[in-house]
């Protein structure tokens, strides 16, 4: 495991992110950006979901509205988050935060998944709904749930990181 | 900017038992900071939304003052958040925010990309048409995007500036 990480840590990129201090904060700007699109957006089909805005707009509309976004914005999110981890691979693989920020992510992942095959199949039947189903209802529930604490976690990870020595 | 009333400003808040209370409760910033990019979060997908639609690029099937009727709450219902979230995050380390160039960089920013919702607003006030923005709307609206990108890593590099 920990040669795994000592591999990653000592990938070209992220020998260049540690060497150049003004990179680090560039990446990690991009991140925020990508991470509150993310977020942003999810929320606003989540709220439709739960049944607290939008009651008047088709749940199939919104989603097809905002995903695109979601996701240009979580394939950024997940590149720049990649490389601020390579940069400190071994300190960021110790941290509780980090830990339990991608678990959330996972979840967040399955939570999609049961949606888009499972409850939300018919969704386009629902359009004259106002308040769907109740799973629909608590999808987005856990959906917002999860993200709200991947953005708690996230901002934590920084405030917890400890230095871990290269060195083996 | 760094004149001494500033800095007398800085002083007194640090001075303050709020001050005193962030500083030794170490959960109070990174909590008071995610409440802050929740927020920020609604400003950008409600900034996004409105601008890609003024632009011509996304959500043509409706006209632009439906578009700006309903995203235009995720800015202002989040700007008081952001206040507020802000302005403890300025009580607790005063010096480190108000004399930074970062961050007085960032105030000015918010102040234009204001102005710009703001005049998007009485722009499209009654104007119910499909018409596509004229060019002039269309250079603000990617100067607005432009702020805002630039309000979020202004806010980032307070960190680091």
């Amino acid at each position: 495991m920990n040669d795994i990480l000592i591999f990653i840590y000592s990938n070209p990129i992220a020998e260049t992110i540690r060497e150049n201090e003004f990179l680090f904060p560039w990446v990690e700007t991009l991140h925020v950006l990508a991470v509150t699109l993310v977020i942003g957006s999810i929320a606003l089909v989540d709220l439709r979901l739960i049944g607290i805005r939008a009651l008047n707009r088709p749940i199939s509309n919104i989603s097809k509205e905002l995903l695109p976004i979601t996701w240009m914005a979580f394939l950024i999110a997940a590149i720049t988050g990649t490389i601020l981890f390579t940069s400190n691979a071994m300190s960021y693989s110790q941290n509780f935060y980090f830990l339990v920020k991608m678990i959330l992510l996972g979840l967040a992942g399955v939570n999609m998944m049961c949606f888009q095959f499972i409850i939300g199949k018919n969704i386009d039947s629902w359009n004259h709904y106002q308040q769907l189903p109740t799973s629909a209802r608590l999808s987005g529930a856990i959906s917002l749930a999860l993200w709200v604490s991947i953005i708690f976690f996230g901002r934590w990870i920084g405030f917890t990181l400890e230095p871990v020595l290269a060195v083996s | 900017m760094q004149n001494s009333a500033l800095l007398h400003f800085c002083y007194y808040l640090e001075s303050t038992s709020l001050n005193a209370t962030i500083q030794d409760h170490f959960w109070i910033v990174p909590t008071i900071q995610s409440l802050h990019i929740l927020a920020i979060a609604s400003v950008l997908v409600g900034a996004l939304l409105i601008n890609l639609r003024i632009l011509g690029i996304h959500g043509q099937s409706e006209p632009i003052t439906t578009v700006i009727a309903r995203y235009q709450t995720l800015i202002w219902v989040a700007l008081p958040v952001l206040l507020i979230t802000g302005s403890i995050m300025i009580v607790g380390e005063p010096a480190r925010s108000l004399t930074n160039p970062a961050f007085q960089l960032k105030m000015l920013m918010l102040l234009i990309a204001i102005l710009i919702t703001l005049h998007f607003q009485r722009n499209w006030h009654n104007n119910h048409s499909y018409a596509q923005a004229d060019i002039g709307n269309r250079l603000l609206s990617i100067a607005s995007l432009a702020l805002w990108i630039g309000i979020v890593a202004a806010g980032r590099w307070i960190a680091y500036a």
